[in-house]
């Protein structure tokens, strides 16, 4: 066996493989992150906004798109894909094609002439084709890398590029490369492919310009798309009054060979609809038809019933037959049946929820890499742990391993990089290289000499704000000495720019206008950082969000307010003071609370990486919810999972586990905890460096349908346990759904008890035959491939009846008997049947503990009592606070191979701060002038952060900030009555300096 | 004689000696270094302009005194008439004549057989409702051939279809006619896009019916258009935005 190799190679640099490859080479491991397209960004840079917080997709992305880009620790390797693999886990060989380009990255700066001037249209694939490209281009303008490539297939070689470009980065002459990586382990993540809808011929794609498909519309709601944000039809230009969207176009289509639900497309169509609705100026009609409206992921249903309440969109529970066009007109005659009732509707134009394919390739890499795939040509996964592949060192994650959103992608991605990294924990830290940084350049004694560069962010600001104008205002501000306009201020080429433009310049201070600190200002810090500048000598203007987004229809006062805001940043960077990053040791040791799957799976991941665990459990015993599973859909077993992970968490000496243990306070900051265990009747301190939340969750008790009144009356769970002893009989059996869920208390969907209701229903098909079943249901959400059970369920004679809740079914005893009456959809009328056990599908309600342990950690709840994550999207198991995390059902309800995903990703977040001996954490905090303090302890009692102590000082007390947990929220400068506490970068004469500045105007 | 025909004569400095020019008062010469240099958008500018005709005496190779500038001028000459059977013009109108020094001919017989041949099309512009379109049609070939596009394809075609391009490939001279023909229609209807829009604002349905192309074409053109800063929004009314060319500077 040869050695181990400390680095791993990503495939596919969409939105899931930037994760992995960030958490990987955060961790101190080399990253190769291979795409087969030119740049990476994946589909996710494609879409428009993002579900259920209408974040702008690219927004969000770009930061880690650059983030990647920039990292040393990352190779970007585009354009290129494997030929084949060889070697064991640990030490694999990757064999890579890099395809020629005919252009030198190293030289290009991306600037765009030769695009300009190439005489060459094609098809914009990153567009959908609703746009011309040309045959040299790069993808899209935030493309990382910036680099522009030559589509071979529609040059015609005519020398034109090569003669404009200034950097004489083309390279007719290129050729294809292959390379062999050594790596240790290998994560597939090559995402997915759109279901072509030509094939579903009924609804007129291609054939009718007005049918679109949903990720062209999301080009067309694009800002950067080819109608600049307007939606448009494609037949004429008009704006649409009318619009209707068809759901599960290539997905739970036996007849296509595409059983499994695409899981993503309800929440895209409602989106889809909502962010239509905001870009129309005038009115527009939506309407979803839809099989069953799956919105059940995390505060999914309430973005649905705003869809419906707040925003007016009309679901239609139809599949359509077909669309005809109106040749005159070119709207759309949508043909449906609702209710048995055929009807016909016309619409302007229609959107088609395609479905995910696996990858174009997907064939092709599975033979290269040696995997293999399910039926229907994705990745073949463990069922328990769907992060890994069939071949032992190799992992997927992303749409790759099934049909999914982004936050579950994302997941997915770190927790494949955990897999990967407890592979190769032996050989972390031995292949990075560290980033340097120019020596920091004294600009104490300089006047300020400021540099403005205003974004034009596309259309984004500049379509409404006159940023040529704007620019040539900030020239004319005090201490400034340069100003430009950029088309992407964010983009790569940029950052290079305003680098050269620093040392042109002898810049000490810059000022971007642009869009929000929240997203960018990392991004700039480090470039003025990499020019030279202490990172707090620079300042944002949000002139998007301030400016044009909300005056859209007020171009001149966006402007003028656009110069207000550059005044105010620049009057503020005329203040800026260098500030010094506190550096804190980190405690390599981990605290995980609660000992389900989750937790133990989490402990497991970091004692393979080397890490100590402590893992306390409330319970005697390890196992959560887990121990009363018995089977699952997919035929494992569930309790033997169980008893290996035990097995496993026992053989770990670095693990400490604490059963019948509660955690009972929590102190300290990110790399430095103190926590207290009450274990055994005493008290246990640990020191450790994060903390992973897993307190799981419990099974709703039920308050409705006679439950804990007729014996006969159970939950799922209960069932289960049941079947499980051998205690069930019953010839007739009603399953009601949402109890407890989606409903005025809980208006969540509990995401998991339409696929155990299936589950046990097909257990009683199996053990019983002729055991009639009835579920009764409002939307069946057994999404991605689980969707089979569904079918499975269908013809093995189950019965699904569908109640909204106007009419739910009802339970009551008659005489001996249970009776049970329904409204029935079809025939329009109400039926009693006579079950002889009721079974509840009780809600995933979150653990009482939550809010003790949230307190505790300073963590926040959603308003349902589960854990609220950093960000929904991106950030699903990371919270706001340094070194906390969360996975499992203390996040939200979820199946347990997403727990694990989940468990294992909490294990790569840690890691990556686990593995450094020295964390740097954030300059903007408070300071005390001791010879101000008078030791009153107003600061100490308003910090939110518990970061002020009161140390002794010439016999009196002084505020001492615990830099580590100030996160400079300045609250205690505003308290101070002798101003002897100061909040750095926001002082109150850099505040006052801003008012003034506005006030000048 | 049709007297009435105005034709204007460009011939190549060394075609003739200077004693030999002789043309019909209606006939205007104008002489250039070599056919070379006739831009198509002076040719168009002329058609434009009201003239009848246009005829171009070169040299033929290999007796160019320029190596090769006449069969640049050749090719420029092709490329005119597929714009003008884009245009609606009777390509006859324009005529190319390559003659040899040492052939000794005379200029005024090719010229009045030229003459001659066109007489039955009568005058470009003929006074009626139909001249307002020709003309629009002859501004559009102009800022067609104006843009960057096809210039760059017409000034390359000798290169890549005599010769290699940069990868060592030749290409063939119909895949090159079809290249620039798909382009020649793309610019010709951006052109009218945009002449159309300069004036003012207007829809997509608007310019449809005024240039006679399907709407779903000229929204795609003008997606091309705005990326290439040519076209703006002007506004949006009711339902329909309305766009306006944008002067490029």
């Amino acid at each position: 066996m040869g050695d181990k190799v400390g680095a791993v190679l990503v495939v596919g640099g969409g939105v899931a493989g930037i994760q992995a490859a960030l958490d990987l080479a955060d961790s101190g491991f080399r990253v190769y992150l291979l795409d087969e397209s030119p740049s990476i960004g994946g589909t996710m840079a494609q879409l428009d906004k993002t579900f259920p917080t209408n974040d702008c997709a690219m927004c969000i992305l770009a930061p880690k798109l650059v983030a990647a880009g920039r990292h040393p620790n990352i190779h970007l390797i585009t354009h290129a894909e494997i030929e084949g693999v060889e070697g064991e886990p640990g030490n694999f060989k990757v064999k890579v094609r890099r395809k020629a380009r005919y252009v030198d990255p190293e030289k290009c700066t991306g600037c765009g002439v030769c695009a300009r001037e190439c005489p060459i249209e094609a098809i914009d694939e990153y567009d959908e084709g609703l746009s011309r490209r040309s045959a040299i281009y790069v993808k899209y303008v935030q493309a990382v890398p910036r680099t522009y490539i030559i589509d071979r297939g529609k040059c015609i070689g005519c020398g034109t590029c090569k003669e404009v470009c200034r950097a004489g980065a083309i390279k007719y002459d290129d050729k294809d490369e292959v390379v062999e990586l050594p790596v240790g382990a290998i994560i597939l993540a090559p995402g997915f492919e759109e279901f072509n809808p030509v094939v579903k011929s009924e609804y007129g794609y291609k054939r009718y310009p007005n049918v679109v498909t949903s990720i062209e519309f999301e080009r067309i709601l694009s800002a950067s798309g080819p109608y600049g944000g307007v939606v448009l039809r494609p037949s004429d230009g008009r704006i649409p009054r009318k619009i209707a969207f068809i759901q599960c176009v290539g997905s739970r289509d036996a007849q296509i060979g595409n059983e499994y639900c695409s899981a993503a497309c309800c929440m895209y169509a409602i989106k889809e609809a909502i962010i239509a609705k905001e870009h129309v100026p005038t009115k527009l009609d939506c309407t979803i038809f839809y099989m069953d409206i799956r919105a059940y992921g995390k505060d999914f249903e309430k973005y649905y019933k705003r869809a419906m309440e707040e925003y007016g969109i009309r679901f239609v529970r139809a599949r359509v037959a077909s669309i005809d066009e109106d040749p005159v007109t070119r709207n759309l005659i949508v043909k449906y049946v609702d209710n048995e009732k055929p009807c016909e509707e016309e619409f302007d134009m229609i959107i088609l929820s395609v479905g995910m394919r696996p990858p174009k390739n997907a064939e092709k890499l599975a033979r290269a890499v040696g995997i293999e795939l399910n039926k229907y040509g994705f990745c073949l996964t463990n069922p328990l742990s769907s992060i890994e592949t069939t071949k032992p060192g190799v992992f997927v994650c992303g749409a790759f391993a099934g049909p999914k959103d982004i936050p579950e992608s994302v997941a997915q991605a770190s927790g494949a990089a955990a897999k990967a990294m407890s592979i190769i924990a032996s050989e972390r830290g031995k292949l990075v290289a560290v980033k340097e940084y120019p020596p920091e350049k004294d600009v104490s004694k300089e006047e300020p000499r400021i540099g403005v560069f205003i974004c034009h962010c596309g259309i984004n600001i500049g379509g409404y704000v006159n940023v040529p104008e704007v620019t040539e205002y900030a020239k004319t501000l005090p201490n400034v000495v340069y100003a430009e306009h950029n088309l992407y201020t964010c983009s790569e080429d940029t950052q290079k720019r305003i680098k050269e433009k620093i040392i042109e310049h002898n810049l000490n201070r810059v000022v971007v206008a642009s869009c929000t600190p929240r997203t960018h200002e990392p991004l700039f810090r480090e470039t003025v950082r990499e020019a030279g500048l202490n990172e707090y000598l620079f300042e944002m203007a949000n002139i998007r969000d301030q400016c044009s987004w909300v005056h859209m229809h007020e171009p001149k006062a966006a402007t003028e307010k656009a110069k207000d805001l550059v005044r105010s940043a620049v009057a503020k960077a005329r203040m800026l003071r260098p500030l010094k990053k506190p550096t804190v040791s980190v405690i390599p040791v981990a605290l995980v609370i609660g000992g389900g799957v989750s937790g133990m799976t989490a402990a497991v991941e970091l004692a393979k990486q080397g890490f100590e665990v402590h893992l306390v459990e409330r319970e005697k015993d390890l196992g959560g919810n887990l121990k009363r599973i018995y089977y699952l859909l997919e035929g494992e077993d569930p309790q033997k999972y169980m008893r290996n992970l035990i097995d496993e968490v026992n053989k770990y000496p670095s693990i400490h586990v604490y059963l019948g243990a509660e955690v009972v306070e929590v102190s300290g900051f990110v790399g430095n905890f103190k926590s207290k265990i009450l274990h055994g009747g005493g008290i246990k301190e640990i020191e450790h460096g994060v903390i992973i939340v897993a307190t799981g969750a419990t099974e709703y008790k039920p308050k409705e349908y006679l439950y804990g009144v007729d014996p006969r009356v159970i939950t799922q769970r209960e069932l289960e346990e049941k079947i499980y002893r051998g205690l069930f009989d019953a010839k007739t059996v009603a399953m009601i759904q949402c109890v407890g869920a989606r409903n005025e208390e809980n208006p969540n969907c509990s995401r998991i008890c339409c696929s155990e209701a299936i589950k046990n229903a097909l257990k009683i098909k199996e053990i019983s035959p002729e055991t009639e079943v009835y579920i009764f249901y409002k939307d069946v959400r057994s999404y991605g491939f689980k969707e089979e059970y569904y079918h499975e369920a269908l013809k093995k004679g189950i019965v699904f009846i569908n109640y909204d809740d106007a009419r739910k079914p009802t339970v009551m005893r008659e005489g001996e008997r249970l009776k049970l009456i329904f409204w029935e959809p079809v025939l329009q009328h109400e039926i009693e049947i006579y079950p002889d056990l009721v079974v509840l599908s009780a809600a995933v309600v979150p653990n009482p503990d939550n809010k003790k342990v949230a307190e505790m950690l300073k963590v926040p709840l959603t308003k349902d009592g589960f854990f609220l994550e950093a960000h929904m999207k991106l950030r699903p198991v990371d919270f706001q606070t340094d070194g906390v995390f969360l996975c499992g059902l203390a996040h939200g309800p979820k199946p347990i191979d997403e727990s694990v995903s989940q468990a294992c990703a909490a294990a790569a977040r840690a890691a990556t701060i686990l593995s450094k001996e020295v964390l740097e954490l954030e300059g903007i905090i408070a300071t005390v002038n001791e010879d101000l303090c008078g030791g009153c302890r107003i600061c100490e009692s308003v910090c939110p952060f518990g970061a002020i102590e009161m140390v002794e000082k010439d016999g009196g007390l002084v505020a001492k900030v615990i830099e580590a947990l100030c996160k400079g929220c300045g609250t205690c400068g505003s308290a101070c009555p002798t101003k002897a506490i100061s909040p750095q970068h926001f002082t109150t004469e850099q505040i006052l300096s801003q008012v003034r500045a506005i006030l000048a105007g | 004689m049709e007297a009435g025909l105005r034709i204007i004569c460009f011939i190549c400095d060394w075609a003739f000696p200077e004693w030999s020019i002789e043309t019909p008062p209606n006939v205007s010469v104008i002489q250039v270094k070599c056919i070379g240099r006739l831009d198509p958008i002076i040719i168009l500018e002329a058609f434009a302009r009201g003239v009848d005709g246009v005829i171009v005496v070169g040299c033929k190779w290999p007796d160019c005194h320029f190596i090769d500038g006449s069969l640049y001028g050749e090719r420029t000459i092709r490329l005119l008439k597929k714009i003008m059977a884009l245009t609606g013009l009777e390509t006859e109108r324009l005529r190319l004549e390559m003659v040899s020094p040492i052939e000794n001919r005379s200029l005024s017989s090719i010229v009045e057989k030229f003459i001659d041949d066109i007489k039955d099309f009568g005058p470009l512009f003929k006074g009626k409702e139909a001249d307002k379109e020709l003309l629009f049609n002859l501004q559009a070939a102009e800022q067609a051939v104006t843009w960057s596009r096809l210039r760059m394809l017409s000034g390359r075609e000798r290169k890549l279809t005599e010769k290699v391009n940069v990868y060592g490939e030749r290409i063939s001279q119909e895949e090159y006619d079809r290249l620039i023909e798909e382009a020649l229609e793309e610019e010709y209807i951006r052109s009218k896009i945009y002449l159309i829009t300069k004036g003012k604002p207007a829809s997509v349905e608007e310019i449809s019916r005024r240039i006679g192309v399907d709407s779903f074409l000229v929204l795609q053109h003008i997606v091309t258009l705005r990326r290439k800063g040519l076209l703006g929004v002007d506004r949006i009314e009711g339902y329909t935005p309305l766009y306006k060319a944008l002067e490029v500077g």
